[in-house]
């Protein structure tokens, strides 16, 4: 398998981001308190200086197969396929992962490289909890002290994941600020940082954040994209016609599609959370509705008031819940190589069911917005196209709240 | 050659006015905080009125903002409290412009550059020379992002307020001391801000240091509260900045409305100001 941090990318623009102030075009950059910078340079020299040595690349490379379960296969979703009656639809299986989800590809290489800066404690935020445990996880099997960051609300309604890291040894702390959900865990995890950055290292989820994290995030899951394309040649002799990722902060679809961008015969699809409708509030489709503003340390796309204030947003997916995106995705937007587009709650709670009965795999409520994407598309696609479809991690996690809407909705339809 | 005039900014600005006529007295800046529309924008008025009144040097007038990371529980709930009550820029504005016609200390704008950002840059600055404002200081705005936001400011004679931190290399720090215009903000401790009660150890050997790095004056901030630290503060720095004790007590107050808050405000105020010198 080609190695994480060393991409075998043709030469090429578009993919030779970000420069060395973190820019991904106009987007990307480090707008954060200055008691961070040095924590950030900090980092960005361990990471060189880790591409560099061999040695890091083999450790990584050894948990990867060991203890992730990597390389992981393309599965050819064949009742899908013929549900939806047209292109073939096959899943890259991330949610065969070790902790069930790709975040644990960044939690192991962050995790490395904290232990590189001789940093022995390890915060974290996250939303639908995938994060946290993959980071839980890591810091369980390096010997590091965790703590995680939560929203309220998504402590409530990805209550496993919150069991799992507590069992793992990390300290989980609910956040009841503003939202009370994935933004303001970030916020929180930030704050922590401020003042125990000396000390401490903070993995961030995706590929959001100041400098280098987006680049450092997108690297460690560009496996992803990397397995993506040697599969493809080997189960069908040729690279796909479309792929297929949902966008939160846009991790896994940046390591999806970042090996992909050069290969411009590949169609590239971001699926974001369309909500409950595209009025303001109701989705948290950054790419979709948002504007170019700055968030969490980073300049992307944003969905603010016109005064800079950060909207509220809304999905069903806590993994999803968030106001912005990495910059690596606004830049691949505004060059339009990556297509941005969005998947409603309702459609997205479809794709679960129905993958759930036809493929005998509970998706996450995340992946499921990719997956009812790639459903609407195969039906119009012809027979000997390929989607591949990045399913991102597995739906075990929101069973119990798919549960509690289904039985609202129900009592709904009663009333 | 106009680089020592490039660097410093508006030298005969108000805040260069100010500092010189305190050195004259003898006496230290104080430098209060507070969370502009935190009740509501007609106390924050009476507010910025109590705090000239009771001798503040230089006010620093905290723009609310829905995400502040470098913000700990009292200026994070302050900024909550004022966004629910309905604050916009271009209310703050207005109030500001009343504000800087009745008092005669300066007004800086403490603003995250998500704000600035989004209403443009040119578009901020107008708006803040036009109210009258001497200055901005963007805390999440370090040096390398910071060169347009620096023309623009010179162009209009606002300060540009940088901050330099503990975990802030000595380069580092020499080259942001060198760039702030008005005055430089040293921080006092790595976190978020917060009233404190302790001064930490190397601070004074670290103000000492950045006093030889700049021509502008060196104010000290986060964790200062009471007279004592301000007296202490004030034997070394140019001046103390005092931020989460005061919001606290604005918010305390708050139930007592403008001319209640305003009233405590002042008392307290012109405790800390008594004491730096
Ligand atoms: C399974 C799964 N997919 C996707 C996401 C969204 O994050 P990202 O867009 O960074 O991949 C999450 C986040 O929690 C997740 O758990």
């Amino acid at each position: 398998m080609p190695s994480p941090l060393s991409p075998p990318l043709p030469a090429g623009g578009i993919s030779q981001v970000p420069d060395a102030h973190g820019r991904f075009g106009r987007f990307g950059g480090r707008y954060v308190p200055e008691t961070l910078s040095a924590a950030l340079d900090q980092l960005q020299a361990a990471y060189d200086e880790a591409r560099a040595d061999p040695a890091f690349q083999a450790e990584l490379d050894q948990l990867l197969a060991a203890f992730v379960g990597r390389p992981l296969p393309l599965l050819f979703a064949k009742r899908l396929t013929a549900y939806a009656g047209g292109a073939q639809i096959w899943f890259k299986r991330e949610d065969l992962s070790h902790t069930g989800a790709h975040k644990i590809n960044n939690t192991l290489g962050q995790g490395l490289l904290a232990m590189r800066m001789g940093k022995k404690r390890i915060i974290a935020e996250t939303g639908a909890g995938q994060h946290g445990v993959a980071t839980a996880t890591a810091c369980a099997r390096f010997g590091l002290d965790c703590v995680v960051y939560m929203g309220a609300e998504d402590v409530r309604r990805q209550e496993p994941n919150v069991r799992s890291m507590r069992m793992m040894g990390a300290e989980v702390r609910p956040v009841e600020s503003g939202s009370r959900t994935l933004r303001d865990a970030i916020n929180e995890a930030m704050r922590d940082w401020m003042g125990s950055v000396e000390t401490t290292h903070y993995i961030i989820g995706s590929v959001v954040g100041p400098h280098p994290f987006p680049r450092i995030t997108r690297d460690f899951q560009s496996v992803i994209g990397q397995e993506t394309l040697v599969f493809c040649q080997q189960e069908l002799g040729r690279d796909p016609d479309c792929v297929v990722a949902c966008v939160g902060g846009g991790s896994n679809a940046a390591g999806m599609f970042y090996p992909l961008v050069e290969h411009k015969g590949i169609r590239l699809v971001g699926v974001e959370a369309g909500g409950r409708s595209s009025k303001p509030g109701d989705h948290a489709a950054s790419l979709s509705y948002g504007n170019a503003g700055i968030l969490h340390g980073s300049l992307s796309y944003v969905l603010q008031d016109p005064d800079g204030q950060t909207a509220d947003v809304h999905s069903v997916s806590a993994g999803l819940d968030y106001p912005g995106v990495g910059p690596e995705h606004a830049w691949w937007h505004d060059t339009k190589r990556v297509e941005y587009t969005s998947v409603t709650d309702a459609e997205a709670l479809d794709a679960f069911d129905l993958v759930a009965r036809r493929e005998g795999i509970l998706p996450a409520l995340e992946t499921s917005h990719a997956i009812a994407w790639a459903v609407k598309e195969a039906a119009r696609r012809p027979k000997e196209e390929v989607i591949v479809v990045c399913l991102s991690g597995r739906g075990d996690k929101d069973a119990a709240e798919i549960a509690r809407l289904r039985s609202i909705e129900n009592g709904g339809a009663h009333a | 050659m106009t680089s020592h005039h490039d660097s410093k900014g508006p030298s005969s600005g108000p805040l260069a006015k100010t500092f010189a006529a305190l050195a004259k007295d003898g006496r230290k800046a104080l430098a209060p905080f507070v969370t502009a529309g935190d009740p509501d924008l007609d106390t924050t008025l009476a507010v910025l009125e109590a705090l000239d009144r009771a001798g503040a040097a230089v006010c620093e007038l905290g723009v609310p903002y829905s995400d502040p990371i470098a913000d700990g529980p009292v200026i994070q709930a302050s900024y909550t409290r004022a966004l629910a009550a309905g604050f916009t820029l271009e209310k703050f504005f207005e109030m500001v412009r009343k504000a800087t016609g009745r008092v005669k200390m300066p007004i800086l704008a403490m603003v995250s550059y998500s704000i600035i950002y989004r209403r443009g840059i040119d578009r901020f600055v107008d708006d803040a020379a036009a109210a009258g404002l001497a200055g901005l200081v963007v805390p999440d705005l370090p040096l390398e992002e910071s060169d347009v936001l620096d023309v623009t400011c010179k162009g209009a004679n606002l300060a540009l307020v940088r901050l330099v931190t503990p975990t802030t290399p000595p380069e580092r720090a020499a080259e942001i001391a060198k760039r702030s215009t008005g005055f430089l903000y040293c921080v006092s401790v790595a976190g978020v801000t917060g009233a404190r009660t302790d001064l930490p150890e190397g601070l004074v050997e670290r103000v000492k240091w950045l006093q030889t790095k700049t021509d502008v004056p060196v104010l000290v901030g986060f964790g200062v509260s009471t007279p004592e630290q301000v007296k202490l503060l004030s034997s070394v720095a140019d001046g103390a900045i005092v931020g989460s004790a005061l919001v606290r007590r604005v918010g305390e107050l708050a139930a007592e409305g403008p001319e209640g808050v305003a009233k405590g405000v002042e008392s307290y105020i012109a405790d800390l100001v008594n004491a730096a010198r």
